[in-house]
C-alpha cells in the first residue's frame, strides 16, 4: 500500500508541468477575458474622458450616457427589431425545416428516403457561389425583403442529419406502438418524436440563433439599400469600419457614424458592441450542457 | 440500423414490394408533406445557383434570359487565368488556408490535451466556459475588438509590448500588409480554439481510465502519458477532422479578410471570394465573378476528393 501510494506522488517534472499548465491556461483565460472587459469599461466611462486613454477594465469616471446616446439613432433601434425578428423567425424555421426533414429521413420505410437523403447530402459539398446566388436572390424579388433573412438558408443538411441521426438512436418501438393505436404520421412526429428531441434541439436551435443573430452580409449583399431591414450586425458594422477608415464598398448611411464620431469616436462604438454581443451570450451558459453532446454527435455522424 | 430495419419490416409486411410507386405516394402522403416544401426550397437555393454557372461561359447582362445571352466560352477563364491580380489573390487565399489549417488544426487539441490535464476540476471548468466564449461573438465585433487591441494608440499588445521594453515605438499593425495574415490567423485562433476544442476534449474523455492508472504505476510522466495515451487514442477523431477542414481548405470566405482589411494592405488581405465580390457585383461583371467563384468551387470538391481517397487508403473509412 504505501509502496503503491509513493509511486502515486507527483514527481519533480510532474509539478513543474502543473505549474506550467496552471500558467499556460490562466493566460489562455487573461487574453480571452480582457478585451471583453476592456470594451466594457470603455463602454461604462464617460465619453470624453475616454480619450484620455489609460481605460482598462475599470471605468475611470463612471457613466450609463453612453448607452442612453445609441438609443437615440434609429438604425439601432429598427436594428435590434430586425435581428430579434430574425433570430426568433429564422430559428422556429430552422428547426421545423429540421425536425421534419430529420423524421422523414429516419423513417426507413419513406420511399423518398434514399433521394432526399442524397440531394440533401450534396449541398454540403458544392455551392454556387456567391454572384448566381445573388442574381438568383434578384430574379426572386427577394431584394430589399425580410425574407431574404429566413427563407434561403432555411434548410440546413448538416442539421437535418445530425437530428435524424439523434431520431435514429431512439427506440423504434416507440413509433411502432403509436402506429398501431392508428396515429398518423404527424401525430407521430408531433407528440412522439419532437418531446424526445429536446437535448439536440437545444443545440441546434443555440447554432441557428447564433448565425441569424452574428449575420450581416446578407444586410450587406441585399437589404444595404433600405434601412427599414437594417440589423444589429450591419449597423455596428458600418459604425467600426468607417471610423476605422477601412474597406467599405457600397456603403451607405456613413453619415450616421460620422454623427457618432463626433459625440465619442470610442465609448458609443463600444456601447453599441456590447449591446449587439451580450444578448446572445446570455443564452450560453444555460445551454452549453446540451452543445458539448450536440457537437459531439454531429462530428461523428458527419 | 440493422436492428431498425428488421422491426420496421415487421410492421410493414412484404407485400409493400408490389405497390406501385403513387399507391405509397398516397399512403405516405403526410411523410411527403412534411418533407417536400422543404426540398423545393433547397432545390431552388443550392441547386438553381449552380445552374448559374453557365453565367461563366457567356455574357452575361441583366434583364434577359439565361438562354438570350451572348455565349463567349472560355473567354473569362482566359481572362481571369491572364490577370496578374488573379495569381495575387489566390497566394492570399492558399497562404490564408494553409495557416489557418495548420494553427487552427493543432492548437485546439493542444488546447485540449493541456485542459485535460488541469488539477482542480472548478478552474478546469471554468477555463473550459471562457474558452467557448468568442466563438459566440460575431466576426464584425471580433474585427473590432482586434483591431482595439492592436491599435496604436493605446492598443493593449503594443502596451504591453513598450512596457516589456521591446519596442520604443506602437508598432502600425492594421497598416503593415505582411503582418496581416498572422493578424487573420491569430483573430481566429482566439476566436474558436475553445469551441473546436470541444470535440477532442470529448473524445479524450472517452479514454480508459485504466490506461492512465497502469501508466502512473509504471512511472510515466505526464508528458509521456499524452504522448503515449492521449494523443494516439484521439487520433481518429484528429484524421476525421483533418480530412473535413481540407475539404473546406479554398473555400475560407471572406468574412475575416473584410472586416479586418484596409486599402493599405489590400494586396494581401483580398482573397478569391472578395475578388469575385469586387468583380462581379462592384463592377457588374457578373460573368467574371462567376468564372472566379466557379474556380474555388473546382478546386474545393478536387481537394476534398484527394483528401477523401488518402484517407480511404490508410484507414479504409470513407467521410463522404
Amino acid at each position: 500500500m504505501a509502496r503503491t501510494k509513493a509511486a502515486f506522488k507527483p514527481s519533480l517534472s510532474d509539478r513543474v508541468f502543473d505549474i506550467a499548465n496552471f500558467t499556460i491556461m490562466a493566460l489562455v483565460m487573461i487574453v480571452t477575458l480582457y478585451p471583453f472587459l476592456n470594451v466594457l469599461a470603455i463602454s461604462l466611462n464617460d465619453s470624453v474622458d475616454t480619450v484620455r486613454g489609460g481605460i482598462y477594465i475599470w471605468p475611470r469616471e463612471f457613466t450609463l450616457d453612453n448607452y442612453v446616446q445609441i438609443f437615440k439613432y434609429d438604425g439601432l433601434v429598427t436594428g435590434a427589431k430586425n435581428t430579434i425578428l430574425r433570430t426568433l423567425a429564422g430559428t422556429f424555421l430552422g428547426l421545423l425545416s429540421g425536425t421534419m426533414l430529420g423524421y422523414v429521413l429516419s423513417r426507413v420505410d419513406f420511399q423518398g428516403r434514399k433521394f432526399m437523403s442524397t440531394f440533401l447530402a450534396l449541398t454540403m459539398y458544392f455551392s454556387g457561389g456567391m454572384i448566381p446566388v445573388f442574381i438568383l436572390i434578384r430574379d426572386l424579388n427577394m431584394m430589399n425583403s425580410f425574407l431574404v433573412y429566413i427563407i434561403p438558408g432555411m434548410v440546413s443538411a448538416f442539421n437535418v442529419f445530425v437530428i435524424r441521426s439523434f431520431i435514429d438512436s431512439l427506440p423504434y418501438s416507440l413509433q411502432e406502438s403509436a402506429k398501431l393505436d392508428g396515429a398518423n404520421d404527424f401525430t407521430i412526429y408531433y407528440k412522439i418524436i419532437l418531446p424526445l428531441c429536446k437535448p439536440v434541439l437545444a443545440t441546434i436551435a443555440l447554432f441557428l440563433a447564433v448565425g441569424q443573430w452574428n449575420s450581416w452580409l446578407d444586410t450587406y449583399l441585399y437589404n444595404g439599400n433600405a434601412p427599414h431591414l437594417t440589423t444589429l450586425q450591419f449597423e455596428l458594422m458600418k459604425v467600426l469600419q468607417s471610423t476605422q477608415g477601412q474597406t467599405s464598398g457600397m456603403m451607405t448611411g456613413q453619415n450616421m457614424a460620422e454623427i457618432v464620431k463626433q459625440v465619442s469616436p470610442e465609448s458609443i462604438k463600444m456601447a453599441i458592441t456590447i449591446v449587439v454581443t451580450v444578448p446572445i451570450l446570455l443564452v450560453y451558459p444555460f445551454l452549453q450542457r446540451y452543445f458539448v453532446k450536440g457537437m459531439t454527435l454531429g462530428a461523428v455522424k458527419s | 440500423m440493422k436492428a431498425v430495419t428488421k422491426t420496421e419490416s415487421s410492421i410493414q409486411p412484404a407485400a409493400k414490394k408490389k405497390k406501385g410507386f403513387w399507391t405509397t405516394f398516397k399512403e405516405q402522403k403526410v411523410l411527403y408533406g412534411m418533407s417536400l416544401p422543404f426540398i423545393v426550397i433547397v432545390f431552388i437555393f443550392s441547386y438553381l445557383p449552380v445552374w448559374g454557372w453557365l453565367m461563366a461561359f457567356q455574357n452575361y447582362k441583366p434583364g434577359k434570359g439565361i438562354f438570350e445571352q451572348k455565349w463567349v466560352g472560355l473567354d473569362h477563364f482566359v481572362a481571369l487565368f491572364a490577370d496578374d491580380k488573379f495569381y495575387l489573390v489566390l497566394r492570399n487565399t492558399l497562404a490564408m488556408s494553409f495557416m489557418g489549417l495548420i494553427v487552427g488544426f493543432t492548437i485546439p487539441i493542444l488546447f485540449a490535451v493541456l485542459l485535460n490535464e488541469l488539477r482542480g476540476s472548478v478552474f478546469k471548468r471554468t477555463v473550459q466556459t471562457i474558452s467557448y466564449l468568442p466563438h459566440f461573438v460575431s466576426w464584425v465585433v471580433v474585427a473590432g475588438i482586434v483591431t482595439k487591441m492592436l491599435s496604436t494608440d493605446g492598443g493593449a499588445v503594443n502596451q504591453l509590448l513598450m512596457w516589456l521594453g521591446l519596442i520604443d515605438q506602437p508598432i502600425q499593425f492594421m497598416a503593415q500588409g505582411n503582418l496581416f495574415w498572422y493578424i487573420v490567423t491569430g483573430s481566429d485562433i482566439w476566436k474558436e480554439m475553445g469551441w473546436s476544442a470541444i470535440i477532442y476534449l470529448a473524445a479524450i474523455t472517452g479514454i480508459d481510465q485504466e490506461q492512465f492508472e497502469a501508466a502512473k504505476v509504471d512511472g510515466a510522466s505526464r508528458i509521456r502519458q499524452i504522448w503515449h495515451i492521449t494523443l494516439p487514442s484521439i487520433a481518429p477523431t484528429i484524421a476525421i477532422l483533418l480530412i473535413m477542414s481540407i475539404g473546406h481548405l479554398i473555400s475560407i470566405g471572406f468574412e475575416k479578410q473584410f472586416l479586418l482589411g484596409n486599402p493599405l494592405v489590400v494586396d494581401y488581405s483580398e482573397v478569391l471570394d472578395l475578388y469575385a465580390l469586387n468583380y462581379g457585383l462592384g463592377m457588374g461583371r457578373f460573368s467574371f465573378g462567376t468564372a472566379i467563384g466557379m474556380f474555388n468551387s473546382v478546386v474545393s470538391i478536387i481537394l476534398l476528393l484527394l483528401a477523401n481517397g488518402v484517407f480511404k487508403k490508410f484507414t479504409k473509412q470513407s467521410i463522404m
